[in-house]
């Protein structure tokens, strides 16, 4: 089924997803969600451990289920939707990014801190080799000027990325501030130009919306806001939003809010809303797969949650020092 | 008592920092820095300090091979290759701080006493540096079923290699976790942080033990006696809390705060490379003297 999209959307929920779940995935889960999101004509569907390829750690939690069997799994059920693999360097590795793509990945999105995007290369060459479509993810964009997203946004578009993303991990920017990162890429850049939201701020669908305003092609959404910290840009809301606008997506809005009701929403451990912790992720600029960790080294400390992450807000912790936060509460703890 | 001999190939960063490092050894003599690029910093400071300095790389040096017995090879995977082959053909001794990985893996608190007559060691890699003997010091009072380790270092102490090549560092060193710290399986996860002023090199250590862990007391002494035997050649080397008990898992924090010789304070993961090596090589000198001795 071809049809006319201005928008591309990629569907983050069986990977963002996995963090509001504690990667607690199941092959059912990822099968339903998959098999249903190809036949409301999603056009891309991400699956992997919440951190990527090889994600599976203590330090960002154990999968449930092997991902490369999530991976096999959704390649096997869907039609026309292409299956989306995450990986970032440092983490995961090349020899899991040829696994996932010999089980049926047709795109890879290779992420890293909004500044460090030179150990990106040799994974960006290998997607292309692989003949994957390859997405450069800068993330925690809101803590680089636009100047230097620019700059490292370029070095991905020269290691042969087909599209670079501005994410935006904490969910911390703000409309204008969207705007201004998009413009600087799409003026800079002669490849697709994606926004990838979370809506700790309540600001996903207002960041995106200015995204595709500036030239945004590609945009990631998570079925009933099933991503890390309050979700990201609520995706069947979206497409209704675009369609009212205008600009298609090609995806059918009924069949999207039946799976959110009938399949995602039963996924979910709690119905996802911005809570205390999930708006102090935004307000303080964390990376939103944080919250639970936090939550966890509260009760283990004795710590208000708010605290550990506003302090790790202020020490410019990047995505990945889940690390820090354990310190961070044991030493607010010490000097209580 | 004889010092033993030795040279620094390679003049960038790491070659310089050994330099500043060897010039306070007992038991090592610099004698000879060599590089490719007369004008490079490194030369530059070996000729001030009068050392005999060589710009035509590895070629240069095999024509006075008498200048060292013990060459430490900071230059790169790729050239260490080749330079470990011409190197054995003369008889030297090498300490390879490049991810080549020709020789065993060695890390000093943990396994020297293995590889007192090797030709060639590999330093695996500073993550490993790190992290490495405090799994060890868990395994050896329990057995480690799985060991897992996370290194957040610098940006600014990351340089083009590691970047080009970070798969490297991550499949390195959790081959080191397994053969040196021997936990059945070992991952490794590396983290750069552009923070400024730049942080110190932090490293988490989360172990999986086969059991329930027995003895927390027993764990906590077997890490802190490593920590010490660490700090002898290390003395930046840090815990920076009491270790968290949960079930079967043990995590353990340690940061890494270099000497401050060449490079900055801050990048402890350079440091502890440069600090391990030149005790590898105090540690061969220590033993060839002892032999000579003994005949």
């Amino acid at each position: 089924m071809e049809s006319h999209r201005d928008v591309l959307i990629t569907e983050v929920a069986l990977r963002d997803g996995s963090h509001a779940i504690r990667h607690q995935f199941t092959v059912d889960q990822v099968v339903a969600v998959a098999k249903g999101l190809d036949e409301a004509n999603v056009p891309y569907i991400e699956v992997s451990h919440g951190d990527g390829l090889g994600g599976s750690s203590l330090q960002y939690g154990l999968s449930l289920t092997n991902e490369m069997e999530l991976i096999e799994a959704a390649a096997s059920v869907v039609k026309n939707a292409k299956i989306a693999v995450l990986l970032l360097p440092g983490i995961g590795t090349m020899p899991e990014l040829k696994e996932a793509a010999s089980l049926g990945a047709k795109m890879a999105r290779i992420a890293t801190h909004v500044t460090e995007a030179d150990v990106s290369p040799q994974h960006i060459s290998l997607a292309k080799e692989l003949g994957l479509e390859t997405v450069g993810f800068l993330m925690m964009s809101h803590m680089a000027p636009t100047a230097k997203l620019v700059e490292q946004a370029k070095l991905m578009e020269s290691y042969g990325a087909d599209t670079v993303y501005v994410v935006d991990s904490a969910g911390a920017l703000l409309p204008y501030q969207v705007k201004e990162r998009i413009r600087g890429l799409k003026d800079a850049l002669t490849i697709n130009v994606g926004f990838h939201a979370h809506n700790n701020l309540s600001l996903a669908m207002a960041n995106t919306l200015a995204a595709i305003e500036e030239g945004s092609t590609r945009i990631d959404g998570s079925i009933r806001c099933l991503g890390a910290g309050a979700g990201n840009t609520q995706t069947e809301v979206l497409v209704s939003v675009l369609d009212k606008l205008g600009i298609q997506t090609g995806i059918d809005i009924y069949k999207m809010m039946d799976i959110a009701e009938n399949i995602v929403a039963p996924i979910l451990e709690k119905p996802q809303e911005i809570t205390k912790d999930s708006l102090v992720l935004g307000y303080a600029g964390v990376y939103s797969s944080f919250l639970l960790h936090a939550q966890r080294a509260s009760e283990r400390f004795g710590i208000d949650s708010r605290d550990i992450l506003i302090e790790l807000g202020k020490r410019n912790v990047v995505g990945g020092q889940e690390d820090m936060i354990l310190d961070v509460a044991a030493e607010l703890a010490n000097a209580k | 008592m004889n010092k033993v001999k030795v040279a620094v190939l390679g003049s960038g960063n790491i070659g310089t920092d050994l330099m500043l490092k060897l010039r306070r050894s007992e038991i090592l003599e610099l004698t000879t820095v060599i590089g490719i690029d007369p004008n490079s910093d490194g030369l530059k400071m070996a000729r001030e300090f009068g050392f005999e300095t060589i710009d035509t790389g590895i070629k240069g040096f095999l024509e006075k091979p008498e200048l060292a017995d013990i060459v430490f090879d900071a230059t790169s995977a790729k050239a260490h290759i080749r330079h470990a082959k011409l190197l054995r053909d003369a008889g030297k001794k090498v300490l390879d701080l490049t991810p080549a990985a020709v020789g065993p893996f060695v890390v000093p608190s943990v396994n020297i006493s293995e590889h007192l007559d090797a030709d060639n060691i590999n330093l695996i890699t500073c993550g490993g540096q790190a992290t490495i003997p405090i799994v060890h010091a868990i395994n050896r009072v329990q057995q480690v079923e799985y060991a897992e380790i996370v290194a957040t270092i610098s940006s600014k102490s990351a340089g083009p290699g590691t970047r080009a090549n970070i798969d490297e560092f991550t499949q390195t060193t959790a081959r080191g976790i397994e053969k040196i710290g021997r936990a059945k399986k070992g991952k490794a996860i590396i983290i750069l942080n552009p923070a400024e002023p730049p942080i110190i090199m932090r490293d988490t250590i989360h172990v999986l033990l086969e059991d329930q862990v027995v003895d927390e007391e027993r764990i906590i002494t077997s890490v802190n006696e490593m920590a010490v035997q660490v700090q002898s050649y290390v003395p930046g080397y840090r815990l920076r809390q009491r270790p968290f008990f949960d079930g079967n898992r043990v995590t353990v924090f340690i940061e890494v705060e270099g000497a401050g010789d060449y490079l900055p304070k801050y990048s402890g993961n350079l440091d502890i490379m440069t600090a391990a090596s030149v005790k590898v090589a105090e540690e061969w000198a220590k033993h060839k003297i002892s032999k000579v001795t003994l005949i």
